[in-house]
Parts: C-alpha cells; sequence; structure tokens
C-alpha cells in the first residue's frame, strides 16, 4: 500500500540523511525500524508522512505521490497517523479533547458529504473515544489534562489519539524511549494489542524484544540506506552485513 | 503655627501645599487634572489596541513558514518596521509623526489623537517580539502534533498554539501597558495635555512646582500600581484555569 521509490532527504541542502531508501510497506504489515542513533530511521518515518518533505524520490500511497508538495497532504496524514517519542499531546486540552479534537473537527467539516448533523457527529466521536480510553483503561481519565498523567498514561493517550482518526497506518517514532522503564511494559501491551487487531505498524524502536516479537520485517537503517532487511529471525539469528552485527553486539 | 515652623525646614512645605491646594481646589485646577488623567489613559489603552492588533499582524507574519516570496518580502518589511520603532526614541517619534509626517500627508488630526496613533505605532513593534516570543515559548512538539493529525498549519495555530501562547503573552502585556503609561508624561512635546501638563499648569500660576510635582509623581505611582494589581489578578485566575481543569 505504501510504495517508497528512492526517497532522500537532505537539511539545508548540506547534510544528506537518507541517501536513497526503496522499500513496499504491505497491507496489515508490521515493520520495525532498528539502527543506531543518527542513522536516519526517524527521518525515514517522518518523511513517509511529509512531516519532513523529502527532498527527492516518491512516495506513492495507494499509487499517489503524496511527495508531491500539490497533493493534500493533511488528507493523508489522517491515513497514517503518527506517535510520537515526546507524546505530543495537546496540553490545553483534556484527554477526552484530545482524542475527539481531529475526529470532531473533520467529522462536521464532512457533515454534508455523510448527512449526519452535528449533534450526530458529536455524540459518535464521543462514544468513540471513551470506548477506546475504556480500551486502555483510562477511561476516569477522561477529563484530566496531559500535565497530570504519567509518561505511560500520555502515550497510550497518544495511541489512541492516532487511533481515533481510524487510520490505516499507523506510524511510531521511538514510542517508549522516552519512559521511565517500568512505563515500557504498558504502552508496549497497548501496541502488541493493535498488532493483534490487524493495524498497519511502522515503527522506529529501540525496544528489540517487542522488535522481534511483534514485527514481521525488520529493517536496519544506517547511514541513510536500508543496510539489511528481513524476518526478525533472519536479522536477529542470522545477520549478514557488519554493521549490524557490530549494533546487534551492543543492543542485545 | 508649629506646622508652618516645620515646613521652613522642608523647604516651606507647609505653605506650599496650602498653595497648591487652593490651585488645585479654589481655582478649579483638578479640572485639568482630571483631564490629563483621561488624556494619559486614553493614549496608553488605545495605543495598546492599536498595538496588538499592529502586533499580531507583525507576529503572525513572522512565524509563518517561508517558502513563498510574498511572506519573505512581508517579513523584512516587519522588520524594518519594528528597528525602526525599537530604534529610535519615542520622543522623536512623537516629533517627527506630528510636524514632520503629520503635515506633509495633509491630515488634520488633533495632538491627542496623534499621540494615540503614534503611541500604538510605536507600541506594536514592541507587542510583535511579545507575541512572537508567547508563540515561539510553545512546545514546537504541539504544532507536529496538530500536523500529524492532518490540521492545516492555520488550524494548528488557532485551536492549539495560540491559546497556549496566550498565558505567556497576557501578563507581559501588562508590562507593556504600564510601560505605555509612563511614556505618556512626555506628549507635551507636541502639545497635548496629560498630567504633566495638567500639573505644571498648576505650578505655573504661582512659580510653585515642588507639592505639584510631588502630587504628580503620587498619582502615576498609584496609577501603576492599581494597574499592577490588575494584572496580579488576572494572572492568578489565569493560573487557576490551569490547576482546577
Amino acid at each position: 500500500m505504501i510504495e517508497v521509490n528512492d526517497l532522500h532527504k537532505s537539511f539545508n541542502k548540506k547534510i544528506d540523511v537518507l541517501k536513497g531508501i526503496t522499500t513496499t510497506i504491505h497491507d496489515g504489515e508490521k515493520i520495525a525500524i532498528i539502527g543506531p542513533s543518527g542513522s536516519g530511521k526517524s527521518t525515514f518515518l517522518r518523511c513517509l508522512n511529509c512531516l519532513d518533505d523529502p527532498t527527492g524520490g516518491q512516495i506513492l500511497y495507494n499509487g499517489v505521490d503524496i511527495a508531491n508538495p500539490k497533493v493534500d497532504i493533511n488528507f493523508y496524514r489522517r491515513k497514517m497517523s503518527m506517535v510520537f517519542q515526546q507524546f505530543n499531546l495537546f496540553n490545553n486540552k483534556t484527554v477526552l479533547d484530545n482524542i475527539m479534537l481531529a475526529p470532531m473537527y473533520f467529522g462536521i467539516k464532512n457533515r454534508k458529504a455523510t448527512g449526519k448533523t452535528r449533534q450526530q457527529v458529536k455524540t459518535e466521536v464521543r462514544q468513540k473515544a471513551y470506548s477506546l480510553l475504556e480500551k486502555i483503561g483510562l477511561a476516569d481519565k477522561a477529563d484530566a489534562y496531559p500535565s497530570q498523567l504519567s509518561g505511560g498514561q500520555k502515550q497510550r493517550v497518544a495511541i489512541i489519539r492516532a487511533l481515533a482518526m481510524d487510520p490505516e497506518v499507523m506510524l511510531f517514532d521511538e514510542p517508549t524511549s522516552a519512559l521511565d522503564p517500568e512505563m515500557v511494559g504498558e504502552v508496549l501491551a497497548v501496541m502488541k494489542k493493535l498488532a493483534a487487531s490487524g493495524m498497519t505498524m511502522v515503527i522506529v524502536t529501540h525496544e528489540m524484544g517487542f522488535a522481534r516479537e511483534v514485527a514481521d520485517r525488520i529493517m536496519f537503517i544506517d547511514d541513510g540506506i536500508i543496510m539489511e532487511e528481513g524476518t526478525p529471525k533472519e536479522i536477529f539469528d542470522n545477520p549478514q552485513c557488519a554493521r549490524l552485527k557490530d549494533f546487534l553486539s551492543k543492543v542485545l | 503655627m508649629t506646622f508652618v515652623i516645620q515646613g521652613e525646614k522642608m523647604g516651606n512645605f507647609g505653605l506650599r501645599y496650602q498653595v497648591f491646594k487652593e490651585e488645585l481646589i479654589d481655582n478649579h485646577g483638578y479640572e485639568k487634572v482630571l483631564e490629563g488623567l483621561k488624556n494619559t489613559i486614553l493614549i496608553a489603552v488605545v495605543g495598546l489596541i492599536i498595538g496588538i492588533v499592529i502586533g499580531i499582524i507583525i507576529a503572525s507574519i513572522e512565524v509563518m513558514p517561508k517558502y513563498r516570496i510574498l511572506p519573505k518580502i512581508l517579513n523584512r518589511l516587519c522588520h524594518v518596521y519594528v528597528a525602526f520603532f525599537r530604534g529610535t526614541p519615542l520622543v522623536v517619534q512623537l516629533l517627527v509623526g506630528y510636524y514632520v509626517l503629520r503635515p506633509m500627508m495633509g491630515l488634520t488630526i488633533n495632538a491627542l489623537d496623534s499621540c494615540m496613533l503614534i503611541y500604538g505605532l510605536n507600541s506594536g513593534a514592541y507587542v510583535s517580539e511579545i507575541m512572537r516570543g508567547g508563540i515561539n515559548s510553545v512546545d514546537p512538539g504541539q504544532m507536529e502534533g496538530g500536523r500529524a493529525i492532518g490540521f492545516k498549519y492555520s488550524t494548528t495555530m488557532f485551536k492549539i498554539i495560540i491559546p497556549q501562547a496566550v498565558k505567556n503573552i497576557l501578563p507581559t502585556l501588562g508590562n507593556e501597558f504600564i510601560a505605555l503609561i509612563k511614556d505618556t508624561s512626555i506628549v507635551s512635546f507636541v502639545g497635548a495635555l496629560d498630567l504633566y501638563v495638567a500639573f505644571k499648569y498648576i505650578g505655573t500660576n504661582n512659580y510653585e512646582f515642588m507639592v505639584p510635582y510631588l502630587a504628580m509623581a503620587l498619582v502615576y505611582i498609584v496609577l501603576v500600581l492599581f494597574i499592577t494589581l490588575l494584572i496580579k489578578l488576572m494572572e492568578r485566575s489565569l493560573k487557576k484555569s490551569d490547576r482546577s481543569k
């Protein structure tokens, strides 16, 4: 469903971060991206929904090149929602409003097409938000502000905020890296549930155990290119290139 | 009697006070003072309102992403504007505005209106910086979060960034208002009547300036303390909404 062709990204025309990445992400696939820091793996993820504009190459989303600036990228960002390392929950909104904000806004904007009234949209979105909150066990925090939540709770809310838009793909940018160790588990548990539900996921992560367990395919990115990719078994048990062997010896 | 003797020691303060009181109350000097006070507040309030309008325009141009040529040109213009109004003394702006630009542009506005306009233009330069700082102090992750859920730049700005920036901006705007109040004390350069002119008028009748100017200082400090109190109350209510909700 996503085809990446020779993707390049450089900052200020000088620093080349991505030097030609080509890959295909299939429907329902779970991809884990690993690699040393500064290798370009986060940049690659951020290029997928054009939060960082690619400077070369194509990203075909169901055939449409979303790297083209003329494309309505906001429409595609709703299909590819993102979860950040720093959560990026809206500090001025309650947990419930954080989740409801985008579905409400676009639901009301498109209400002519769907033939729903403003009130219907609101009721539907609210019900959905509550059911999502219940799934992660935070229904009692609906009216809390992000500043009143723990890191793990924030990230779980951020995940269902992304999920509330009914995305087709979810991008995770090191979702557990900013968390205290004891909170990593609760976030990974939510992500595992999500994976089991069949969601297409692209996850930049340092959690090797999680990558091995959940991913269908692992990409090892270093120096701006995909150095090696394969199933978890191939990558972890039988690494080919020296850089990957070196990397694994440091993190495992 | 003792009052007068004590007064002699302090430069005849008691006697001078009597003269001042006579001028202020019996000779209707208070009417001038009240008018001066009204003008001082009017210039500061209208100036701040104009300043906020200009500040919003400049700040939004400055924080806009600059891929296209038009925002770049506008941004340059804003820089020139801010550089001019922050780089020259207010007195100079007042004199140039009133004695140079006003006749050159054929405007027939009176001194008081000119002052409001010029103070507004001046304040706009400072307010724009306050607002730009307030917006930039919001975590860039908030913008990313907004863009990632498919909001346009402007939607994210209005729904997410600006509500958070306002909390940083409001207290500083209060300080700008205090600065404006104090800066009004030079509008006599172009012949507008403010607190300074009013008290000078009272003093001039008898060439007794000691008490009038002391009284002027007191009026200013009371005015500023009062505004400070208002700002404090406002800040507290902002913090409250932070906690309780």
